[in-house]
């Protein structure tokens, strides 16, 4: 496929808000996770939490707008330069040729918790509020085309962890076809009640800060997370670039919540990127795993890595630095990727000390500095639905 | 962009079906308005019968419907599932037992929470391992699952199978959002033409303005985003040629060109 240049790119994590802090936070060795604090939410565990939320309401016209998930949004827009990215594509391409695709699992839902857990008229405190512009799925992508001023094809997709993934997909479709010339893609998903106590009942609830590929992993800590990408046709002038290369979308037609134990559908997903970039697995410089740190979710993931790479894998996961983000997963773990190109710089698997033998993949547990090429990303989620993206550099 | 459609599937009130509604649909019959029968999708094995929701049931039972006379394997198929609001007696669940003074959740409540449910029943049903995407647009989804599905059958030579659906929500989510009754419909669409196809679409973005009318008859329905698919339901049960509007993808109005 035609390779689609990432012009513009922003992040907000528990690792700080923009591409600088995010770096810098890797390149020093500070991770993100922190003792849970999240109140309406009592149980122990570690999270991944962004700082201020609390006190940054979206205000102006579109104040109905307003709840955790969109502020989110609102820090990660207003990073890195994004939103004047956006505003000299529109200027290139015209607003009608820019979709906007973006992934979430539980978007504005917390607030709906809240109301539910406050007791007392919960109906009343509901109605006073805009179901679709903060709880309704597609509550994210119409707060960011309209602050964009964005007017070409617009879509939420909620395809659990593999969501921000799975829109880089869909705009290489739009453009590919002739649609649009460009596209804002990424995601944002917000600590609450369902995703919380979910996780917990399903006993994938790590209390200590998760630990990818340990053999003493015991579960996931959530993370909270948003993150955009300008995608388009040309390359950026005068600078170094990164491109998605390739995708792969899969299913694993196996379990709602269990992934497929030789991870069937991870690897159908992994080989369908590379063939679409026409890159072979030996030139991949580095995997960033969807390693949740699971026993489930990282033993599949070994296994189809080692079908298509043998033990020559170089990987590592990122969930232990930022939290498992779910539905920003995908976009966290792109901007991740970005990163490493542009800085020839691999983050190593953060809490993890005793690699579990039973894994062909030797995971990094330290950081380290090398040029890279060619970088897989790797999501896959709830409902058995998977996504890998290769992105590569430019000079 | 051209896709070709070959199978329609729909459940709703007074809507039993496609074979059952044609006549309604075309307007040579009337609509009468009676609580939706969804008959339990005969693909899940029965353990995921009694696990899967309301949403994964009623998109699963259009699906079926739409795919009865097809020869194409299941597992063929990528699918595209759209809903504005997907389960809200599963949201309603979880709230309320979030609210309680030992929240104790139930997993299956969790897994069937996420918007993709039907995608993953799908999967374990036809042991597919064809892309699934799963999309929302508020009241334009069906717009932006036909979009989507006619773009992947466009570029990809498989089949795809597009399925929307939308449920009433219980109390008191319901006082956010009122839906009086459940709707799905699903097409069965392919890129390349090929024998026994019901009818072609032409699909084309038109500058933005108002949104293209239901049936009279069925206007019952409009507060359901899935329900937008029925102008194109109403022109492919009358088999004429007709040009219909399906709702807003972006800024612009998805126009539905139907012919042979």
């Amino acid at each position: 496929m035609q390779p689609l240049y990432l012009t513009g790119l922003s992040i907000v994590s528990a690792l700080g808000a923009g591409l600088e802090r995010t770096f810098a936070a890797l390149r020093e060795g500070r991770g993100g996770l922190r003792p849970n604090d999240f109140e309406p939410f009592p149980p122990a565990t570690w999270i991944g939490r962004v700082d201020g939320l609390e006190s940054a309401p979206v205000t102006g016209g579109l104040a109905r707008f307003d709840c955790r998930n969109n502020r989110i949004a609102q820090l990660a827009l207003a990073q890195d330069g994004f939103e004047e990215a956006v505003a000299r594509a529109r200027e290139r391409h015209g607003a009608a040729r820019i979709a906007v695709l973006l992934g979430t699992t539980t978007s504005g839902i917390l607030e709906t918790e809240l109301a539910y857990l406050r007791g007392g008229d919960t109906g009343k405190a509901l109605a006073a509020r805009d179901y679709a512009a903060t709880h309704g799925m597609f509550s994210i992508t119409d707060y960011v085309r309209r602050r964009l001023g964005l007017e070409g094809p617009a879509a939420t997709v909620s395809n659990a962890c593999a969501s921000s993934a799975k829109v880089f997909a869909q705009a290489q479709r739009l453009i590919e076809a002739g649609i649009c010339d460009a596209a804002v893609v990424g995601g944002v998903d917000s600590l609450c009640l369902t995703t919380l106590y979910g996780f917990r009942s399903l006993e994938l609830l790590s209390e200590s800060p998760c630990r990818p590929c340990d053999e003493a992993r015991d579960g996931i800590s959530i993370g909270e997370a948003g993150g955009f990408a300008l995608l388009e046709k040309s390359p950026p002038r005068g600078r170094a670039a990164v491109a998605l290369l390739g995708y792969g979308e899969s299913s694993d037609g196996y379990h709602m919540s269990s992934p497929h134990p030789e991870g069937k559908g991870a690897l159908l997903a992994m080989r369908d990127a590379l063939a679409r970039a026409g890159t072979q697995p030996g030139e991949v410089d580095y995997i960033n795993l969807h390693g949740t740190g699971t026993p489930a979710n990282d033993h599949a993931e070994d296994a189809a890595l080692y079908a298509l790479f043998g033990d020559a894998a170089r990987a590592s996961s990122t969930k232990g630095w930022t939290g498992h983000t779910l539905g920003a997963a995908g976009i966290v773990e792109a901007v991740i990727a970005a990163l490493c190109l542009v800085h020839g710089f691999l983050p190593g698997t953060l809490n993890t000390t005793r690699p579990d033998p039973a894994l062909h993949t030797r995971v990094m547990l330290e950081s380290e500095t090398r040029t890279l090429e060619r970088v897989l990303s790797n999501s896959f989620g709830f409902g058995g639905n998977n996504c890998s993206l290769l992105f590569g550099r430019f000079a | 962009m051209r896709v070709h459609v070959h199978g329609v599937g729909v459940v709703g009130p007074g809507l039993d079906g496609w074979a059952a509604s044609c006549e309604v649909l075309a307007g040579r019959a009337s609509w009468t308005e009676a609580e939706p029968r969804v008959p339990v999708p005969r693909m899940l094995p029965a353990a995921e019968r009694r696990r899967c929701n309301a949403a994964a049931r009623i998109a699963l039972a259009a699906a079926e419907d739409a795919l009865a006379k097809s020869s194409w394997p299941l597992s063929e198929l990528a699918t595209v599932f759209a809903s504005a609001d997907g389960d809200g007696a599963v949201t309603h669940a979880l709230c309320e037992s979030f609210a309680a003074p030992e929240p104790d959740v139930s997993p299956t409540q969790f897994h069937n929470s996420v918007h993709n449910a039907a995608a993953g029943y799908w999967g374990i049903a036809t042991r597919s391992s064809r892309p699934s995407t799963s999309l929302a647009a508020d009241q334009d989804s069906f717009a932006a699952g036909l979009f989507e599905a006619t773009l992947q059958a466009a570029l990809d030579p498989g089949p795809v199978l597009l399925a929307a659906f939308d449920l009433p929500l219980p109390h008191p989510l319901s006082l956010m959002r009122p839906r009086r009754h459940a709707f799905a419909a699903a097409l069965l669409l392919s890129g390349a033409p090929r024998a026994g196809a019901l009818a072609a679409l032409e699909l084309r973005l038109a500058p933005g303005g108002a949104s293209g009318a239901l049936p009279k008859a069925l206007e019952a329905l409009a507060d359901n985003p899935a329900a937008r698919s029925l102008p194109l339901l109403a022109a492919l049960a009358a088999g004429s040629e007709a040009e219909v509007d399906v709702g807003a993808v972006g800024g612009s109005r998805l126009v539905v060109r139907c012919g042979r």
